[in-house]
């Protein structure tokens, strides 16, 4: 059986347009192998869920400058649990300060890259911690 | 077509005089006069220093007002009003779409109270107001108008700055409302009615600032924002406006980064690029015409989250490479800023640092201390020409409208966004605490918090106001205000009657959504 690539949507909620980082992480993982898809710009956390759940999407990447990370962060948590696609790894990143970094892990993100983080860190974090599952034949593929 | 690969100025190793072919009237001139390379006035900060404008913003109207207050009592000499993201998509605070954004990274505004709270007790008389709005800038416009009136002061009195640069949106920012061809209109609205009414303010700040946040080169963010402006002369002329109608009353807003003399160059042919366009291109007559009069920040993206008094150095340097080269005015960011929006204590260093630059250095006793410069008259000549290369490129493509739908200065700016972002990976630049000389910390920075109490207090306040205004008349004047958006009406007196009847920014935003459509990025 052929492996499968790991499927990453990269997502920009609420309606912060600075997308500079968003997409330089996109390119990075497209160019370390794996599949991105970017959401662009403004995109509600039900639209996020829905797209990451077609897309088939092992990890959802979100980059959030606004300020409004804890209450966009939560929502596609929630979404996601009402979907049953816990399974589905958050990480994100952006102008996020450290003390609000235990609420958000507690909540169920599996990591935040504030500004200076290597984009290596990023590819070899979602490589641990991201086995692709082939969901239509139910198996982990090599 | 394949974005060009962003290469960085080569330097030599020391410049000699023949690196310089300068003919000294026609590419310098003295201070004030044409082009301008020099400073746009003979005595620059001899006669005063540059304004110190903070761009600040933050949760309700009223705690805004006290930050302002606070600044202006620091010895700050101008206003500069940052807008939360509802305010600034056209969005009012109980919108679905605005929740967890209310206040969180400028200051709520959904109706004349609002703003009059945010003015509250400052003479506008006294100070000048720069707005960073954009998209709903002829709205807010109209808000500042009214306000203005309510205080007793005449039109023609009113000073401050419109941020009213839509182009560098669809490049760079992105918070954007309406397709380009409507967005040009009420850009042009504006422009005439402050042409008409309001002759001590500044129609509009063409901006370059966002473009090179968003990770362009210096030479991009010139060229794209000088070609910007060139696109809204065009728009004018169009109208029917001649030029030395409005071109005075035209600003810029330039980034400054952490390359000092190529900032220095940058400013430098700034002046000279927009000093020929207009006399050249647009047969500008009128002296105040040519001049670039500009705003400058520090690079907020040149802020570190690891070992943030770093920041303060960087800011200092960035500073004094603004004035250096010859800016108007000058935000300076704040050590924190990587973090999140400054604390009070943090706000204030930062305009201390403009303080100790403007009365400490010495740098104010003469004009364009480094003319002359056999490696700054080089780099401005060069800075020059690259951003010539490119503005010729965007004429080719029809102008900047027909540039940016086809994705062409987007994809420049990417591209050279991505390229730093390898350099610093590879450490063929080295950012200090990031990527060298790096150490385990972990001191807790205290950062300004913003609670979801503004946003509760917004929501209740638009109830009660949508419950003691005259429905009907909020209703007729939108109603008239969509009627005009529809036919080549100046969007300006029905954007004011809207104002005053306490319409929301929302409302008037979703009127004009109704007309003008929205608009959708291209792909790339």
């Amino acid at each position: 059986m052929k492996g499968r690539r790991i499927r990453v949507l990269i997502a920009k909620p609420g309606l912060d347009g600075h997308d500079r980082g968003a997409k330089i992480v996109a390119r990075s993982l497209r160019d370390a192998g794996m599949e991105v898809i970017y959401s662009g710009l403004r995109q509600t956390p039900e639209q996020i869920v829905k797209a990451s759940i077609q897309e088939d999407v092992d990890a959802i990447g979100i980059s959030l400058l606004s300020g409004a990370h804890m209450h966009l962060f939560s929502r596609i948590l929630e979404l996601l649990a009402d979907e049953g696609a816990e399974d589905i790894l958050i990480f994100g990143g952006g102008i996020i300060p450290d003390q609000d970094i235990p609420q958000l892990k507690a909540a169920g993100v599996k990591e935040i890259f504030q500004p200076g983080t290597h984009t290596d860190d990023i590819v070899q974090f979602l490589r641990n911690h991201v086995t692709p599952i082939d969901s239509e034949k139910g198996e982990h593929s090599l | 077509m394949n974005p060009s690969k962003p290469a960085k100025l080569p330097s030599h190793q020391a410049y000699l005089p023949e690196d310089i072919a300068l003919d000294y009237q026609s590419d310098l001139g003295e201070p004030g006069e044409f082009p301008y390379t020099r400073g746009v006035y003979p005595t620059m900060y001899r006669g005063r220093p540059w304004t110190m404008r903070q761009f600040a913003g933050h949760g309700t109207a009223e705690e805004t007002n006290r930050r302002f207050r606070f600044l202006l009592d620091q010895g700050q000499t101008g206003l500069s009003v940052a807008f939360d993201l509802p305010t600034l998509m056209g969005l009012d605070s109980d919108n679905p779409l605005s929740v967890g954004e209310v206040g969180k990274c400028g200051v709520a505004i959904d109706s004349l109270h609002d703003m009059e709270a945010l003015f509250q007790g400052i003479d506008l008389a006294r100070v000048s107001t720069s707005m960073t709005i954009n998209a709903p800038a002829a709205v807010l416009l109209a808000m500042y108008v009214v306000v203005a009136e309510k205080q007793g002061l005449a039109l023609d009195r009113i000073r401050g700055t419109l941020q009213n640069d839509i182009l560098k949106e669809y490049i760079a920012q992105k918070e954007w409302i309406y397709p380009p061809e409507p967005s040009m209109r009420l850009i042009v609205d504006t422009i005439e009615f402050c042409s008409r009414h309001l002759p001590q303010y500044n129609s509009i700040s063409i901006s370059g600032y966002h473009i090179r946040e968003a990770g362009s080169t210096a030479v991009q963010e010139l060229a794209f924002t000088l070609r910007d402006g060139i696109e809204y002369v065009e728009a004018c002329l169009l109208r029917g406006m001649s030029v030395d109608d409005f071109a005075p009353r035209l600003s810029f807003f330039f980034n400054s980064h952490n390359n000092f003399f190529e900032e220095i160059a940058k400013f430098r042919s700034a002046r000279r690029l927009w000093a020929r366009v207009m006399k050249d291109r647009f047969c500008a007559k009128d002296e105040r015409s040519w001049m670039c009069r500009f705003h400058t920040q520090t690079a907020g993206c040149s802020l570190t989250m690891q070992q943030p008094e770093n920041n303060i150095v960087r800011t200092a340097l960035q500073a004094l490479a603004a004035v250096i080269g010859g800016t108007n005015s000058l935000h300076t960011n704040a050590l924190d800023e990587a973090w999140a929006l400054p604390t009070e204590s943090s706000a204030a260093l930062a305009l201390r640092t403009q303080q100790i630059l403007a009365h400490e250095s010495g740098i104010t006793e003469t004009v364009d201390p480094i003319g002359g410069s056999y490696y700054v008259e080089a780099l401005t000549n060069r800075v020059e020409v690259a951003s010539c290369d490119y503005i010729d490129r965007i004429d080719a493509m029809g102008g900047m409208v027909a540039a940016i739908e086809r994705g062409y200065p987007q994809r420049e700016v990417q591209e050279a966004s991505f390229q730093q972002q390898r350099q610093v990976e590879k450490q063929e630049s080295i950012i200090v605490g990031v990527n060298q000389f790096t150490e385990e910390s972990d001191v807790p920075m205290e950062t300004l918090q913003i609670g979801r109490e503004v946003e509760e207090g917004q929501i209740k306040a638009l109830a009660r106001l949508k419950s003691k205004r005259s429905t009907s008349h909020v209703r007729s004047v939108l109603s008239n205000l969509k009627r005009d958006a529809s036919s080549n009406q100046n969007l300006m007196p029905p954007l004011i009657e809207a104002v005053r009847s306490e319409a929301t920014v929302g409302e008037i935003s979703e009127a004009l959504k109704d007309v003008f459509g929205i608009y959708q990025e291209p792909l790339s």
